[in-house]
Parts: C-alpha cells; sequence; structure tokens
C-alpha cells in the first residue's frame, strides 16, 4: 500500500513537471540521433519533457548518422550535427531546408543561430566549441608564472612545472591516434600560417608550415604523459579532474566538468584562456566549431514540423538556465560564466582561428593525418618523410574517392 | 545414409552457408577490382556559421557530389584490375625499402607492419596456447577428484568472457595509473607505462590472448586425455618409462589429431585479430590486417570509405589465412589417407 503511494506520488509528480516544463504536449513520435556529451543530454532532456520523444546520445554517432538519414523514411527525425558531421548530410542531400519551419517556430532564435547555406537555412546552431588553453590556475600563481598565451610559452611554464615537481605531467594533450591526433595537427597548422589545399585539390601539408607544426607538437611530448597516443578528451579530462596536470589545449566542452564535484577533485582550481598562438603575431592555433540540429528530409511534413517544434522546445532559454556552464550556448539567456572566457578569448581573438574546414577533401585528409603522424611521435620517422607519407596517404584516398584524377 | 535424409539434414546448413558466407565473398572479391566514385562537381558555397555577437560567411570553391532527380547521389562503377590491391600492399615502396636493406621503412608501411604483427601474433602464441592448456590438461588430470570440479570451472572463465570487454579490463588494469600498473611501479620503485611503447603493448596482447584461448585448448585436451589406452601407459610404466617419455611417447602423440584441431582453429581465429588492437588502442604503435581493414571501410567525418581498398584487403587478409592453414591441413589430409589403408 505504502509501495503503491509513493509510485503514485511519483508519478503526479512526473506528470506536473512535465507539464510545467513543457508548453504543450507533443503527438508525434520523434526520435533523435546525436553525440553524447553534457549540452546534447540537457538539450534531449528538455524535449523529453514534451512526451512522444526518444534520443540516442551515441558518441559514434558520426559513422550511423549518413546510413540512418539516408533510409526512407529516414530513421530519425532530429539530428545532431557539428559542422565536421554535417558535411556528408549535405552531400547526399538528407536532411531540409528549415527556412519555413525558423519562420514558423523560430522566433526565440538569434540570427546568429542560423547556419545559411547557400542563402537557404540548413541546420539551427546551439552552441560553440573549441579547444582553448585550460590550466591549473593555483599551480601556476604559485610557480610565479603568467598564463601563456603561445605555444612557446605553454612549454616554458611547462618546463618550470616540471622543475617544481607539483604535478605527474605538466602538459596533457588529446592525441590519441586517429581522429584526435589530426585534429591536433589541423588545430597547429592554419596557427602557423599553413593552408590545407592547393587549388587543383592536391593537399599543401607537406611546406615549411608543415614542419613547424609538427616540431611544434613533437616538443609536448617533453612534457606529457608517455602514453599520450592513447590520450582521447575524456582521459584528459580525467587527469584534469584527478590533479595529475597542470595545462591542456582541451575542448571548451570539458570545462564545465573540471567544477563538477562529484568527479573532480580541482573543483575551482582550473581556469580557462584562449587557445595558445603558434605564432606570436598569428591566430590562436586552433579551429572553431558550432553543435546543433538538423532535420531529416526523407519524413513527412508533419513529422518536420513536430520535430522542429520539439527541438525549438529544447532549445529554449529555460533549458539554458538549467545547464549554464554545460557548454558555450548561442541560445538566449546564456549567461557566461568564467569557464566561458577561454572559449570567448579564442573567438574574438584578432585574427581570428579558421571554423573547421569540413569538406569530403578535408575528411580524407584527415584520416590520413590520423594514421600518418602517430609514426612521427613515436620518433619512427622524421618530419618530412612523415608530410611526404601523409601527402601520399591523401592521393591515394583522393583518387579513390574520385576527388583527384 | 541415403542420400535423401543427408540431404535434408545438410540442406538448410549449405544454404545459409551459400547466403551468408559465399555470396558476400563472391561480392567482395568482385568489388576488390571495382572502383565506385560519386560524379563530383566543383560550385561555389557560401556558409554562414556563427561566431560571437554575428556570423561569418566565406564564400568557397567546394566539391560536391551530384545528385539525381530521386535526390540520391550519382556514383559511377569502373573496373581498375589490381589496383586496389596496389594500393594495399605499394609494392613500390616495399621494393625501395627492401633495396635500401631498411626494416625501419618497411614497417613504415601499412600493409607490412600489420602483417608482421598478425604473422608474430598468431605464430607466438600458437605453441602457448597448445602448451598453457595440456599443461592445465594435464594438471587437472592429476589432480584429486575432489578439487577437479572447482579446477575446471575456475580455468573455464576466462573463455567465456566476451573478447572485447576482456582486452578493454586488460587496459584499465594497466594505462596510466592503473592497478596493475601501480602495483609493478610500487615493486620496482619506477614509473611504468605500458602504453607507451611497441613492444609492451605486443607483450600484453599475447598475454591476453593466451589467457583468453588457453582454457578451449585445455578443455579439448582434458576430454582427449580420458581416451587414453590406460594398458599402452602401464606397459610403459613397467618398462621403465619417466613421466616425461610417458608424456612425449604415448600421452602427445594420442593427442596429435587434437593438436592439429587446436593449431587448426587458432591460427584461423588469430589471424583476425581485432579486439585487442581497439581494446588497447594500440593504433599508434601496432596494427593488425583485420583493424586495416575495419580503417578503410570506416567513414570519416566527411562521409567517405575506401570500399575498394577495404575489400582488397581482406581478400588479402583470406588468402593469408589460406596459406598458413595449408600446412597443417596437408598433415591431416595425409593421416586421413594413411588411415584408410
Amino acid at each position: 500500500m505504502f509501495l503503491k503511494k509513493i509510485a503514485l506520488a511519483g508519478v503526479v509528480s512526473l506528470l506536473g513537471s512535465a507539464a510545467m516544463a513543457c508548453s504543450y504536449q507533443n503527438e508525434v513520435p520523434v526520435k533523435s540521433l546525436s553525440a553524447g556529451f553534457e549540452a546534447w543530454k540537457a538539450v534531449t532532456d528538455a524535449m523529453a519533457e514534451c512526451g512522444n520523444f526518444q534520443a540516442e546520445l551515441d558518441q559514434e554517432f558520426r559513422t550511423k548518422q549518413p546510413a540512418a538519414f539516408e533510409a526512407n523514411p529516414s530513421l530519425y527525425q532530429i539530428g545532431g550535427v557539428s559542422n565536421g558531421t554535417i558535411t556528408p548530410l549535405l552531400n547526399a542531400g538528407t536532411i531540409r531546408p528549415l527556412d519555413d519551419l525558423v519562420e514558423k517556430y523560430g522566433q526565440n532564435l538569434s540570427p546568429n543561430q542560423l547556419i545559411r547555406i547557400n542563402g537557404q537555412i540548413m541546420a539551427v546552431a546551439m552552441m560553440v566549441n573549441t579547444q582553448h588553453l585550460m590550466y591549473r590556475s593555483d599551480i601556476l600563481a604559485d610557480l610565479g608564472i603568467d598564463t601563456p598565451t603561445t605555444w612557446d610559452e605553454v612549454y616554458a611554464a611547462a618546463e618550470k612545472i616540471k622543475e617544481a615537481g607539483v604535478v605527474d605531467y605538466p602538459l596533457g594533450a588529446t592525441m590519441k591516434s586517429g581522429w584526435n591526433i589530426a585534429q591536433e595537427f589541423v588545430n597547429m597548422y592554419p596557427g602557423h600560417g599553413g593552408k590545407f589545399f592547393n587549388d587543383d585539390n592536391t593537399t599543401a601539408v607537406n611546406s615549411d608550415a608543415g614542419l613547424a607544426s609538427l616540431e611544434t607538437m613533437k616538443k609536448a611530448l617533453d612534457y606529457t604523459d608517455p602514453e599520450v597516443l592513447v590520450s582521447d578528451s575524456t582521459y584528459v579530462q580525467q587527469q584534469f579532474q584527478q590533479g595529475k596536470i597542470a595545462m591542456a589545449n582541451l575542448w571548451a566542452s570539458r570545462a564545465g566538468a573540471m567544477n563538477d564535484e562529484a568527479e573532480s577533485q580541482v573543483v575551482g582550481k582550473v581556469a580557462m584562456a584562449a587557445a595558445p598562438k603558434a605564432v606570436a603575431d598569428g591566430a590562436p592555433a586552433t579551429t572553431l566549431w558550432w553543435d546543433g540540429i538538423v532535420i531529416a528530409k526523407n519524413i513527412s511534413d508533419e513529422e518536420a514540423d513536430a520535430a522542429f517544434r520539439l527541438a525549438m522546445e529544447g532549445l529554449d532559454t529555460e533549458m539554458v538556465q538549467g545547464a549554464n556552464d554545460a557548454a558555450i550556448w548561442l541560445v538566449g539567456g546564456y549567461e557566461p560564466t568564467d569557464i566561458a572566457t577561454g572559449a570567448i578569448e579564442t573567438a574574438t581573438a584578432n585574427p581570428a582561428p579558421p571554423a573547421y574546414p569540413s569538406t569530403t577533401q578535408m575528411g580524407l585528409l584527415h584520416t590520413a593525418l590520423g594514421n600518418e603522424l602517430p609514426a612521427f611521435l613515436t620518433g619512427e620517422r622524421d618530419a618530412a618523410a612523415t608530410l611526404i607519407a601523409i601527402e601520399e596517404a591523401y592521393t591515394t584516398s583522393a583518387k579513390e574517392a574520385g576527388v583527384l584524377k | 545414409m541415403k542420400f535423401k535424409t543427408f540431404a535434408a539434414f545438410v540442406g538448410p546448413s549449405v544454404f545459409m552457408m551459400l547466403l551468408f558466407i559465399a555470396a558476400p565473398l563472391v561480392s567482395v572479391f568482385i568489388q576488390s577490382f571495382q572502383v565506385t566514385q560519386p560524379i563530383l562537381e566543383q560550385i561555389e558555397v557560401e556558409t554562414c556559421t556563427p561566431g560571437f555577437l554575428t556570423q561569418t560567411c566565406t564564400t568557397e570553391i567546394k566539391t560536391v557530389p551530384v545528385l539525381d532527380e530521386a535526390g540520391k547521389t550519382v556514383t559511377a562503377t569502373r573496373w581498375v584490375g589490381l589496383q586496389s590491391y596496389r594500393n594495399v600492399l605499394q609494392m613500390d615502396k616495399f621494393w625501395s625499402a627492401v633495396g635500401n636493406g631498411s626494416w625501419n621503412q618497411i614497417m613504415q608501411i601499412d600493409f607490412w607492419k600489420a602483417l608482421r604483427f598478425t604473422l608474430s601474433f598468431t605464430l607466438l602464441t600458437l605453441p602457448l596456447v597448445i602448451g598453457v592448456g595440456l599443461a592445465i590438461a594435464l594438471a587437472v588430470n592429476n589432480a584429486t577428484r575432489s578439487i577437479r570440479g572447482p579446477i575446471i570451472f575456475i580455468s573455464l572463465l576466462p573463455f567465456i568472457i566476451t573478447p572485447v570487454i576482456g582486452s578493454l579490463s586488460i587496459y584499465w588494469l594497466f594505462v596510466g595509473d592503473g592497478i596493475l600498473t601501480a602495483m609493478m611501479e610500487r615493486w620496482s620503485g619506477q614509473n611504468i607505462s605500458m602504453f607507451a611503447q611497441a613492444w609492451t603493448i605486443e607483450l600484453l596482447m599475447y598475454f591476453y590472448r593466451v589467457w583468453h584461448v588457453a582454457p578451449f585448448a585445455f578443455v579439448i585436451f582434458y576430454a582427449g586425455l580420458q581416451t587414453v589406452n590406460m594398458d599402452t601407459l602401464e606397459s610403459a610404466v613397467i618398462d621403465g618409462a619417466s613421466r616425461w617419455e610417458r608424456l612425449r611417447h604415448v600421452i602427445v602423440p594420442h593427442l596429435m589429431p587434437l593438436i592439429i584441431f587446436i593449431a587448426l582453429i587458432h591460427l584461423m581465429d588469430c589471424y583476425r585479430v581485432f579486439d585487442e588492437i581497439v581494446g588497447f588502442r594500440s593504433q599508434a604503435h601496432v596494427i593488425s590486417l583485420q583493424w586495416l581493414t575495419f580503417d578503410f571501410m570506416t567513414p570519416d567525418d566527411a562521409g567517405n570509405r575506401a570500399m575498394s581498398r577495404a575489400s582488397a584487403s581482406s581478400m588479402l587478409t583470406m588468402i593469408g589465412i589460406v596459406l598458413l592453414l595449408i600446412m597443417p591441413l596437408r598433415r591431416t589430409w595425409r593421416d586421413h589417407k594413411g588411415s584408410a589403408h
């Protein structure tokens, strides 16, 4: 009897909160597929309050999404994408223009959120993300080190921290072989003034900027964990939380976790600054990303209508107020706190870092970088040979993909 | 058995094998000689992305696939002969490295690097699995009946663990300051990083695979030991044969068909080593042939997959397995024919 009462009370309170949080009752079944980090959890939880909604949060979403959206009818109505993963959906034409839906339901969106491709709104952005410098402010203050602004200064600071011996390793880095290590290069290379492609789609990484980027990356190994070639963002985040490292160029979306008292031993001790520059007068050596939602093309107009309305409910001010520190939100009502300073300084730097250049060719080059860079960092191959290997690997796959003749 | 009965029993299985093994194999074989590409065009695209406060719009020439009226990507398939195989094997680089006499240069080519590891993994774990499996079987066979059950149960445990889970557990036990690394560090007083260099990773992989597969060999050998002819063993004892000589001349020859059977299964399984690579995240240091195929097939952020090279690579893996199996299979065939006379 007692249990029954409790259960009943629980159901009633759930119903109550759902009715409170969502302004309407969603009648059309809607499913979404997105990445699994904190911000997506906040958004999909807010959408779920309207009912009839099922969210799939999966870090492997990038491999699933193109095929799932190509199905007819599409397996998901809403997709969570970033500027890196929207490309295959755009190329295959499996997402729909949102202009009429934005007009109908998007009164609260700011123009800044609307991702326009050739004038048509193809996605609605909700947050920006970038890799920037995160550092233990207490350690740097104790040792009298100013916040580093260039990679040379980062290494100088790392040297001092290493001598002081206050942490296991002065630096953390997301250098896991594959996507992560390739991204480190993609951050560093434009910072050295390099461009990725020539006009004829051949790659231009085999250049002085390429050599300089590799040298800068390799210097990090003196200060990182020797197992850095298996460490991804989550691993670096944990090293920070456990007080093992003092500095890292890490994703802004990971900043909130530093102050999570359930996980972190360094609450309030980690500060954020702009991504370090590769050269003193250049842009911060990083790339800018956005995350947002798209609506599938292969679904009925009613479904698209319901899905977009639901997404707008998930991207409202109420959601942001409940999860203010989960991301650098673009949604109205966001109050930037201390942990957002690094990302904002990075994005507003002059010259500003580029957005991640997502194209078919970039996808191929990213894979080539991810496979060939480790041999350089393990010392099996020198910088010049590595750049040649990257160029050859890119050329082979670009020919197979039809990008090069 | 009547042919009709035989066919009724075997039919469903043959049908399934044709459908799920033979047909995909043929399709992969054909695809390894083809390249399917989308028709691409270069167009000018204006992209507006969020910044802080205002948007930034850039106009650039992008290479994008052409879509037909139904909204499908238009693709063209053409025959390329052995091009995909050349791309995987990279023989020109291989021969120039051989010409330079540089082992290090050969190991820079993905396929040869993967082949080197796959072969050493397969061939080094084989005797260990058979040896350890036989040792456990003999130990259990000689143990008192009362503790036999629990021993069998405990020795079988590693085998029932899903390979991916098993390799992930080993990874977590050893990575960074994992429990076992921390223990080793306390004993040795040194900072140990098991995942920082290739040889320690490989060592862990060998250890893990032997730990995982030895129970299988044990079960088979233990069953085999129950059928050893006691009269022969007793007469060997009377002839003054030592325990080692009995093992060498009576037990091992009796178990030989089982040893061959386990060797066959092990060669086939190990040549497709994959779980360890993913579980240990060893791609920077150690890769295997099966992982290479997987890597070709995995789409990148822009949705590209190297299907032709993946097909060529899996055909090469199959050829490798066939070559490896020829030796033990020929022996079995000879024995089989011999016993018929």
